[in-house]
């Protein structure tokens, strides 16, 4: 478990980093992928809802600082998608083929209706209308995002019943 | 465990709200953003050249067609510097003359930092970060330009980064004014992204489509701009008003890409602004 923090705490920092000095720019088709937030969930898929709480709001917590926005702001979005991805992960989701691609969809969605809500309630510019012309652009570009991150955070964070299983096959 | 995290955003956000610029939170901020800095700036460097290829492309597409129009207006420029070149030597000599008293004057005020941005706030807000901080002289409210036009300015900086609001944020407002006729307004974001709007402009006065916008500077000692004078905005583009609205509505399309901004700089001045007594 240390190991797999360790592992998930290196691959979240990485991935900040990339958001915020790279893909935060992207603007294809108006819309605009969120690294970050298809991470999280990929992690919470495979590792379940208090580790993906905690990726969430440590991961959205640096993300915040880095851009000097409001403290706990993008920790708070990332810690609820982090822990309802990883609900669904450990009750029916992670098992089936289509789960990632599925959480993603929901989660984006979710993520820039409560983030546009959020904005609002907090007095800032909420651009509604910019949110929806571009949330279809933004789901797509996210899906795409999905396959590799998957994949990537697969291999690096196993869930320990599927290495079980695999012994079992293998044995 | 979950509860306990939303909470503490909730409470962080709360007092991230509050929070002063120079508070305990702002200090946590610096401390993220100085850890931040080097693999932000690694990143970036990686990242330039397909950022490059990627911008090459896309400046391919518009090319041809903008080479001919830029063709005529070098012409058109070339003959309006000459003209302004001996108008400035004028007023230099009258202003000498008259032993006249200004306020800091773009550029010959002004050194320059030229700067890279680190990172981007992302989709809801117009800001980003750039490189350079208060150890390399950048303020709050220095002014953010490329050799295009304005850019923004800082509105926080650390030691070793500053955070700039783009001119094309919600919270942005510049005094501005026509180069041609002076009719003055304030510069704001506008309807699509990326665009700007010259508002307060009484339907009385003179501006018409093509027309150059720059920064007004100060132009009243009740208000001084934070901006100095004469920095090239954008160009209008459209200009309408109706019976019912007290002012004109003037688009601007911005002479700064403010989706492809790199490098930039950050005017430094040494001279004291006037003060309202």
């Amino acid at each position: 478990m240390p190991a797999d923090a360790a592992k998930a705490a290196g691959m979240l920092f990485l991935v900040v980093v990339i958001q915020l000095s790279v893909i935060a720019n992207v603007d294809i088709l108006s819309g605009h992928p969120n690294l970050l937030l298809v991470t999280v969930v990929c992690v919470s898929l495979l590792r379940g809802a208090v580790f993906g709480a905690v990726a969430g709001f440590s991961a959205g917590l640096l993300a915040d600082t880095g851009v000097f926005g409001t403290l706990g702001f993008t920790a708070l979005l990332l810690t609820l998608a982090g822990y309802w991805t990883g609900r669904y992960g450990e009750t029916t989701g992670r098992d089936r083929a289509h789960a990632p691609l599925l959480s993603i969809a929901v989660i984006t969605v979710l993520y820039q209706i409560s983030a546009l809500v959020l904005r609002y309630l907090l007095g800032q510019a909420a651009p509604a209308h910019h949110i929806f012309v571009a949330l279809l652009p933004t789901v797509l570009l996210n899906l795409i995002l999905t396959v590799p991150v998957y994949a990537l955070t697969r291999r690096l964070l196993r869930p320990r019943e599927w290495v079980t299983r695999e012994v079992r096959l293998l044995g | 465990m979950v509860g306990g995290l939303v909470l503490l955003s909730l409470i962080l956000i709360t007092f991230s709200f509050r929070a002063s610029s120079t508070g305990t939170l702002h200090q946590v901020e610096s401390a993220g953003v100085t850890v931040l800095r080097p693999f932000e700036v690694a990143a970036e460097r990686v990242a330039r050249p397909f950022r490059d290829v990627y911008g090459y492309f896309r400046g391919l597409v518009h090319a041809k067609q903008q080479n001919g129009r830029l063709r005529l207006q070098v012409n058109e420029l070339r003959q309006q510097a000459l003209q302004g070149k001996s108008a400035q030597e004028q007023n230099r000599e009258f202003r000498a003359q008259l032993h006249f008293i200004d306020s800091p004057l773009f550029p010959r005020d002004y050194s320059p930092v030229n700067t890279r941005i680190i990172s981007w706030s992302g989709e809801f807000d117009q800001q980003v970060v750039i490189a350079a901080g208060s150890d390399q002289g950048i303020k709050e409210d220095t002014p953010i330009v490329t050799q295009d036009g304005l850019v923004g300015r800082v509105t926080d900086v650390t030691g070793s980064a500053a955070h700039v609001t783009l001119l094309t944020d919600e919270s942005s407002a510049v005094p501005a004014r026509d180069q041609k006729t002076g009719a003055t307004g304030l510069v704001r974001h506008g309807e699509g992204e990326g665009s700007l709007l010259l508002d307060y402009v009484p339907k009385e006065s003179d501006v018409r489509e093509g027309d150059v916008i720059v920064t007004a500077g100060t132009q009243s000692k009740r208000y001084p701009s934070l901006f100095p004078g004469a920095i090239p905005i954008g160009v209008v583009t459209s200009v309408g008003q109706s019976d019912t609205a007290l002012y004109k509505q003037i688009q601007i399309n911005p002479y700064v890409d403010f989706s492809g901004l790199d490098p930039v700089t950050a005017l430094i001045t040494h001279k004291r602004s006037p003060k309202v007594p």
